[in-house]
């Protein structure tokens, strides 16, 4: 008896570790992918990031710290005095602080339309969502240019304002960081939209009405019942928003002009103009780091914040 | 004497749509709920129960007619400002929070101090006999007490009323019958008064001190259970509760408190009071146990042959074709003392006692 369960599970063991090894088989194609497209270029970049400069762009094959020193430091060229990387630390910062702002402004537009979307009768939902995805027909390029168009200074909402009496000039909007700001928070809005209403189509109305039952003011049933309920939706819009923002390049290329880069641009500029590729791979791999330790510090807050309601 | 009125609902309508889609879920509905008093809306889906429910709680608005709770206006305000508490069909507890804290947040949205919120939990929890579950998440416990944990949320707050939107419905045969029991213990122990909404009529037979029986967005009546069983006034009610016969007559006689019809054997028989004209056809009903089978045709009120005959165990049920060709139904029990053989193809009487046979419109 106690032979035959044994030989059994011995059975069942084997067809298991045969389905693990079937699983295996069947995610190889998306494991080389990731392999060669996504960790190829990083080790490429770190390793181009301890390389010397090239005269004309390009890199020779000697290892130096050079690239790394100039992220965070710069050489005097008069008295070779070493100084912080003003420059560089500005542009993080206001990469970082924009990047925030227009997560937080995606946050605040997107929440009333995902929840417009979900509580919309079930047939009609597929309809506004598929409203919400017809910018992703149109090239970015072409979207932004039709931002610049709507917001310089002769553009539709300026001459809008002048021909309404409301202003007497033109504001200034375009080339800022309000115009950046603008930009991504256009381009992003349905990657926080999407996960957005994905939770809250799951939420059960019926909670909703149960706090309202129990004495809950509206305001009290979005912060103590809603919010807790779809806090994932908010973490993984956040978070969508988050990341590509920090990286913009074409946005601020366009709407900041020359002046108001962001590291997407500076980075670039290493590569093309500066012809300093040492420094535009470490410039890349600190984006990177500060990506994943802001992702981090996130989903820790978010964890603890969850624990503390329940 | 009977107890003050909690909820007075007065011509209330409710319309959903506009024009031609639009669909009354409730016509002109008026009722008067007493304190303390474990009030059941029985109905079938669809007969406005629940939206009587919800209107009563602030989720809906009436179109016409207002809503009186203790002899103040509520119809407009919102469910926050009522107190009103609900229990769920489906028990709506809030998933990220615990056990104690579901149970305190009423409290907690009422600003009550946090001493005073942990007291009323822990006496909320005993009530309901779930003390050791405390700290548990929602989705750690069992269907049943889950119920009771929804039951003690909507009790915290102390409501004036309770209402239960069908919330056995989710639960097993015993379960059920274990917090019918539960339900009224409580309903006794608080003094609140409840109401229940179901579509279950033994559930709304065994339970309430009144029901009102609904169809079509109507309450057709409103009586203790033994009222709506004895004497149906309208024959949906008769068809909803229980099994029940129907017969024509001719009305012979009305008076206020009785009147006589004349059946198609030419026997007439007394039966309850009636609105319907005199010398006008009527339905009445009478139920399956409340005919007695006897030999002597000539004595008795109706005689046909025996069709169909169906044992089950503590009765057996005798189908009956009467000249008119309809189909009579009388039950006999088995242990009793009218007990006999009947077999297919018998003539038999059946004779009716005094005050069982009602009119029923409709």
């Amino acid at each position: 008896m106690s032979e035959e369960l044994q030989s059994l599970s011995e059975y069942e063991l084997a067809a298991r570790q045969q389905e693990t090894k079937r699983n295996w088989l069947l995610c190889t194609p998306a494991l080389v992918v990731l392999l060669l497209a996504a960790s190829g270029p990083l080790l490429v970049m770190l390793f181009y990031s301890f390389l010397k400069s090239g005269d004309y762009g390009g890199v020779i094959y000697e290892f130096s710290l050079d690239g790394w020193f100039n992220v965070f430091l710069v050489r005097d060229i008069f008295d070779d005095v070493l100084q912080f990387a003003d420059a560089h630390l500005s542009v993080f910062w206001r990469s970082i602080k924009l990047s925030a702002m227009t997560t937080i402004t995606c946050l605040v537009i997107g929440f009333p339309t995902a929840y417009f979307i979900a509580t919309r009768p079930r047939q009609s939902r597929n309809f506004w969502l598929f409203l919400i995805t017809i910018p992703f027909w149109t090239n970015l390029l072409i979207r932004t240019f039709a931002i610049l168009e709507l917001i310089r200074n002769n553009g539709i909402l300026n001459n809008l304002l002048i021909d309404l009496h409301l202003i007497s000039e033109p504001i200034q909007i375009l080339y800022t960081d309000t115009a950046i700001m603008i930009g991504m928070t256009y381009v992003y809005l349905p990657l926080m939209i999407l996960p957005l209403y994905a939770s809250m189509e799951k939420l059960d109305f019926q909670l909703v009405e149960a706090a309202y039952d129990l004495y809950a003011t509206r305001i009290r049933v979005l912060r103590k019942v809603i919010i807790p309920l779809i806090k994932p939706g908010i973490v993984a819009g956040s978070i969508l928003v988050f990341i590509p923002s920090l990286g913009a390049f074409v946005t601020p290329r366009v709407l900041g002009g020359g002046k108001n880069l962001m590291l997407g641009n500076l980075i670039q500029l290493q590569f093309d103009q500066g012809q300093n590729w040492p420094l535009g791979a470490a410039l890349s791999i600190t984006l990177l780091l500060i990506v994943m330790v802001t992702l981090l510090m996130y989903v820790r807050y978010a964890q603890n914040s969850g624990a503390k309601n329940g | 004497m009977a107890d003050p009125v909690a909820i007075s609902v007065n011509q209330v309508s409710k319309k959903f749509g506009q024009g031609k889609d639009a669909f009354f879920a409730l016509d002109q509905v008026s009722v008067d709920i007493r304190e303390n008093e474990f009030f059941t809306l029985l109905g079938p889906s669809g007969c406005g129960k629940t939206t009587l429910l919800r209107l009563i709680a602030g989720f809906e608005h009436p179109t016409g007619g207002y809503i009186k709770l203790h002899g103040e206006e509520i119809s407009h305000l919102p469910p926050f400002k009522r107190p009103v508490n609900t229990v769920f069909q489906n028990y709506a507890l809030f998933p990220h929070l615990t056990v104690a804290q579901n149970i305190g947040f009423g409290l907690d949205m009422q600003d009550k101090p946090a001493a005073e919120v942990e007291a009323t939990v822990t006496e909320m929890l005993q009530l309901v006999q779930m003390e050791s579950m405390r700290d548990r998440r929602t989705d750690q416990i069992s269907g049943g007490q889950q119920q009771r944990v929804a039951l003690a949320r909507a009790l915290a707050p102390h409501p004036r009323v309770l209402l239960l939107d069908e919330p056995l419905s989710a639960l097993d045969y015993k379960l059920r019958k274990g917090m019918q029991i539960e339900l009224k213990r409580l309903q006794l122990e608080t003094g609140i008064t409840f109401i229940f909404v179901t579509h279950d009529q033994e559930e709304a037979l065994t339970m309430s001190d009144r029901v009102a029986v609904m169809n079509k967005g109507q309450i057709l009546q409103v009586g203790s259970p033994n009222d709506i069983y004895d004497r149906p006034t309208h024959r949906f009610v008769a068809d909803f509760i229980g099994d029940t016969n129907f017969l024509e007559a001719e009305l012979v006689e009305s008076a206020s408190d009785s009147a006589v019809v004349k059946l198609a054997s030419g026997k007439t028989l007394k039966t309850g009071p009636t609105d319907a004209g005199l010398n006008t056809t009527v339905s009445i009903t009478v139920r399956p146990e409340q005919a007695v089978l006897i030999e002597d045709l000539d004595s008795a009120d109706l005689q046909g042959t025996v069709t169909h005959v169906m044992y089950s165990g503590t009765d057996s049920h005798f189908h009956i074709e009467l000249p008119s060709k309809e189909e009579f139904v009388a039950k006999v029990q088995n242990a009793g003392p009218t007990r006999r053989d009947w077999k297919t193809g018998q003539n038999v009487g059946i004779k009716f006692h005094d005050n069982v046979v009602q009119i029923v419109a409709g």
